[in-house]
């Protein structure tokens, strides 16, 4: 790894990322490497093919879902800066400590949770219906399972999580209900070269 | 019943020994005899002719009795959780030693080097490069070495030297060792074994990252065990006064040589195998015959040239898995990984019995309280350190450090076994006058870490786990879901920013590999069918796609067709006359060409599934009350993090998490077929309502009868 601060010039924004981010410059510079790689028409920006061309997020159950978490509703293209942005959710909470400045840092539980919740909340309307419920769990769970018994699953669940009795799962009442969870040790992952 | 059966297990054990102890006493006093015509008074109708047939009727009832004793021992799982195999095969060992030192007051049966290093190691060492989970291995390649090489050296000379210091204190009294001795015994006593540790490790679960940094180190520390072995026995034959600066280098140099011809020499017939087993196409039967002769062969040649055999024979498996599984038939693959199992099995079987009754020998009863304690204390003590000082390095550099329970563990993981006990007994009794005081301490030190170390492993890994573990009192459905949920998006996001591995490399790697070794390697039949799937769906031309699926299907070579779990299929078939339409239609076939079962012909799929659709309609309403937590426990998808390392010697089941990895990859692919036909051919997906009336049904149906 080359050194900092020269071979960031040609990433654009690199210095207000950082700021925003929380991540280090050879992180940046790691992540914009990555990006590159997966950019396979070099447009500077990735499409959902880009990402479907990495073969194991085909085996994961929620794999889609994660692709569908890094591009903004209504855009079918992800830039550099929000590609980093999304990856900045998945740093310790300790490492954004120093910098201060973003209103809330990335790594925040609140901000982390919101990018669970966001997996969930497909629509983007603040609620996690039963129907959004049904369809997470029937990407989890194995083919053996039948509908019915989904269905007595997401009924479990709403009623153990739905506070007001409005039959969906809002961003409170998801993050009350995973309180004795450590968020921030189950949303990181280390961004060593 | 049950009870029945032990008795009878017992009894036909003794009654093999028995055979066994007294088949060897007429061996030994008829094998001189021979038989003179002029002898003959008449024409003898039958004649017990033994030693006629001494030699491999011997081999053939051990043989016999080992497995027999596996049989009595396996009978009680009881005994098995608590103690492993291995310790118990030991002590079966004991015991049939005993009985032939009664018979013969001398030890006629012992494990010999020859009969170890050239008949029962081998298949072993095989199975182990075959079933190598080898991304893993190369992933964690570095740590592996850093392991294998230098913990290696270390264990060797700090036992070595330690026991010489102690010597030269005077705590082992009058011993006929020098140094240089000193340091032979440390390099035989500082091999990792892979027996030991597989078969220890085979009943403690734990992640693959340590399985494999131990497995992988007790494999590839022979390269360096066999050099330094090699290099001290050379320097106590020299004598002391003869090693200067020169032979030193030499030995680093041999180092070098050893480990990379061994590898090499591996490699080669690796891609020999590979060859052939791509020109095989009209005589599928005699396959699994190369493969085992083939890895006989790279053992024996690297042995030859006096290289690393076990190297060779592991990067002998390790190169020829992928090619070899995709150039042969379908039931050769089979019969190779079943046989290799069966050997692997079978040698590990009769090691540990002969490990046992090689104690029961008075030759090497030489005591000497000092030395052997101080080599147990040494062994195990400077493989903590060892272990704890490199990983503490290695974790400077990792990407996921290893904890401290995996450093216990690893280090207490390091297991000596056979191939210790083995390089003793090829010690020169001339040149080393203390060898039976070697060989027992070390098969002392062989028992210490087999059994004592092997039956404490499961209490300490489970008591280790139980300090990290969360309280798991009262988790909501939400927690649980979450959890996994979160288990999985790490998994993506890490794949997604190419976390794992040295991704650069890999992927130069990659390239090369499907670009020149398949081309040369893989038969093309095969290379097209390995062609992941996934390349194909992505191909823009959909009729490609659906007509490359359903020719595969037709020739039964598309693994997850044959998979009981698979859903796509294609109305087209060849040879079915269903296809009138041209656009097909996302169904689901059972493709089940195992069992004889109704639905093979999807004609009939329909009318049986509803039938049974009724008759289970009762069952589901009931079952609507099941626990929910019990349903999650039982059916959400474990994450690639918790796939079980496939690595087994007694089990050869289809692995659970393959199939899930298929359902997984399946769906995800459907669902990327759907909105692509969708967005490309302006056609609606078929209506998911029908779809789930007949998956429901045939799910059932399925359930129902597996």
């Amino acid at each position: 790894m080359g050194s900092s601060k020269s071979t960031l010039q040609h990433i654009p924004n690199a210095q207000e990322l950082i700021q925003e981010t929380g991540f280090s410059p050879a992180h940046i510079q790691r992540l914009y490497e990555r990006f590159d790689l997966l950019d396979r028409d070099q447009m500077g920006r990735l499409r959902v093919p880009d990402f479907e061309a990495i073969q194991e997020l085909a085996e994961n159950p929620i794999g889609d879902r994660i692709i569908g978490a890094f591009f903004a509703s209504g855009k079918d293209t992800v830039d550099f800066p929000s590609f980093v942005r999304v990856l900045a959710h998945f740093q310790p909470t300790d490492a954004n400590r120093s910098r201060d400045s973003a209103p809330e840092p990335y790594t925040s539980p609140n901000r982390k949770l919101r990018f669970a919740f966001q997996l969930y909340d497909q629509d983007r309307d603040g609620k996690i219906s039963r129907a959004e419920l049904l369809q997470v769990l029937q990407e989890m769970l194995g083919l053996q399972v039948s509908d019915e018994q989904l269905q007595s699953i997401a009924e479990r669940a709403i009623q153990e999580a739905d506070l007001d009795q409005d039959d969906a799962i809002s961003f409170e009442e998801f993050k009350q209900s995973l309180e004795k969870v450590d968020i921030d040790q189950k949303m990181r992952i280390g961004f060593l070269s | 019943m049950r009870r029945c059966g032990r008795v009878k297990t017992w009894l036909l054990g003794t009654f093999f020994c028995s055979l066994l102890v007294f088949g060897a006493e007429p061996g030994q006093t008829h094998s001189g005899e021979q038989r003179n015509a002029s002898d003959l008074s008449g024409i003898p109708i039958v004649t017990f002719k033994w030693h006629h047939v001494e030699g491999p009727y011997t081999v053939a009832l051990w043989v016999l009795v080992a497995g027999v004793g596996k049989l009595v021992i396996e009978a009680n799982h009881h005994v098995t959780a608590v103690i492993p195999e291995s310790a118990l095969l030991i002590c079966f060992g004991f015991v049939l030693g005993g009985i032939i030192w009664g018979a013969d007051r001398v030890q006629t049966f012992s494990l010999t080097p020859t009969v170890f290093f050239f008949y029962l190691l081998p298949q072993i060492i095989l199975e182990a490069g075959y079933f190598m989970p080898n991304k893993l291995f190369f992933s964690n390649l570095g740590g592996i070495l850093i392991h294998a090489v230098i913990g290696t050296c270390w264990n060797a000379a700090t036992v070595g030297l330690s026991l010489w210091g102690c010597h030269m204190g005077g705590a082992m009294g009058d011993l006929d060792i020098g140094l240089l001795q000193y340091l032979l015994f440390g390099s035989l006593m500082s091999a990792v074994d892979p027996v030991a540790v597989i078969a220890v490790f085979e009943q403690v679960h734990v992640n693959e990252v340590l399985f494999i940094m131990v497995f992988g180190e007790s494999l590839l520390n022979d390269g360096v065990t066999v050099v330094l072995f090699n290099v001290f026995d050379a320097f106590v034959s020299l004598g002391g006064p003869a090693i200067d600066a020169a032979e030193i280098i030499k030995g680093i140099i041999s180092f070098f040589v050893v480990a990379f011809g061994g590898s090499l020499v591996g490699v080669l017939f690796g891609i020999l195998l590979s060859l052939l087993t791509r020109c095989t196409k009209n005589i599928q039967i005699i396959e699994p015959g190369f493969v085992f002769v083939l890895g006989y062969l790279s053992y024996v040649t690297a042995e030859m040239l006096s290289l690393s055999a076990i190297l060779s024979i592991t990067f002998c498996g390790v190169c020829c898995q992928k090619y070899i599984n995709a150039n042969m038939d379908e039931r050769s693959v089979t019969t190779v990984r079943y046989v290799m199992k069966v050997f692997a099995n079978g040698s590990e079987t009769m090691i540990f019995v002969f490990l046992g009754i090689s104690a029961i020998d008075k030759t090497i009863w030489v005591w000497n309280t000092g030395f052997i304690l101080l080599t147990v204390l040494f062994v195990l003590v400077y493989r903590i350190i060892g272990v704890f000082f490199l990983t503490w390095i290695q974790n400077k550099f990792r990407l996921v450090p290893l904890d401290f329970s995996d450093r216990v563990i690893m280090s207490y993981g390091g297991l000596r076994g056979a191939v210790a006990y083995g390089l003793a007994v090829i010690l020169d009794e001339h040149k080393i006058k203390e060898r039976p005081l070697m060989i027992g301490t070390t098969l002392i030190v062989v028992y210490f870490t087999v059994i004592l170390q092997g039956i404490t492993m499961k209490p300490l890994v489970t008591w280790l786990k139980v300090k990290r573990a969360s309280s798991d009192s009262e988790v909501t459905v939400i927690e649980k879901v979450q959890n996994k949920v979160f288990e999985h998006m790490l998994v993506a996001i890490e794949d997604i920013s190419g976390q794992i591995g040295h991704n650069y490399m890999r992927d130069k790697w990659n390239n090369f590999e499907s670009k020149w070794l398949s081309w040369i390697l893989m038969k093309p039949s095969a290379r097209k069918k390995h062609d992941h799937l996934f390349s194909v769906f992505h191909k823009l031309n959909l009729k490609d796609a659906l007509d490359y699926v359903a020719e595969g299907e037709c020739k039964g070579t598309l693994e997850f067709v044959r998979n009981e779990n698979a859903y796509i299929d294609f109305k087209k078939k060849c040879g079915d006359d269903f296809s009138d339409t041209s656009m097909p239609d996302l169904t689901i076939d059972m493709e089940d060409t195992t069992i004889a079962n109704p639905y093979t012909r999807r004609e009939t799929v329909p009318s049986i599934s509803l039938e049974m659709h009724e008759q289970t309609m009762n069952g589901v309403r009931e079952s609507e009350d099941i626990n929910t937590h019990h349903l999650l426990q039982q059916h959400l998808y474990k994450g690639r993090k918790q796939h079980r390392h496939r690595y087994s010697r007694s089990h050869f089941d289809v692995n659970q998490d393959e199939n899930e990895v298929q359902e997984i990859f399946q769906r995800t692919m459907r669902n990327r077929l759907e909105s692509f036909k969708s967005a490309k051919m302006g056609v609606a997906p078929p209506k998911a309502i029908s779809k789930h009336q007949k998956k429901d049904a045939l799910k059932q149906f399925h359930k129902d009868h597996v």
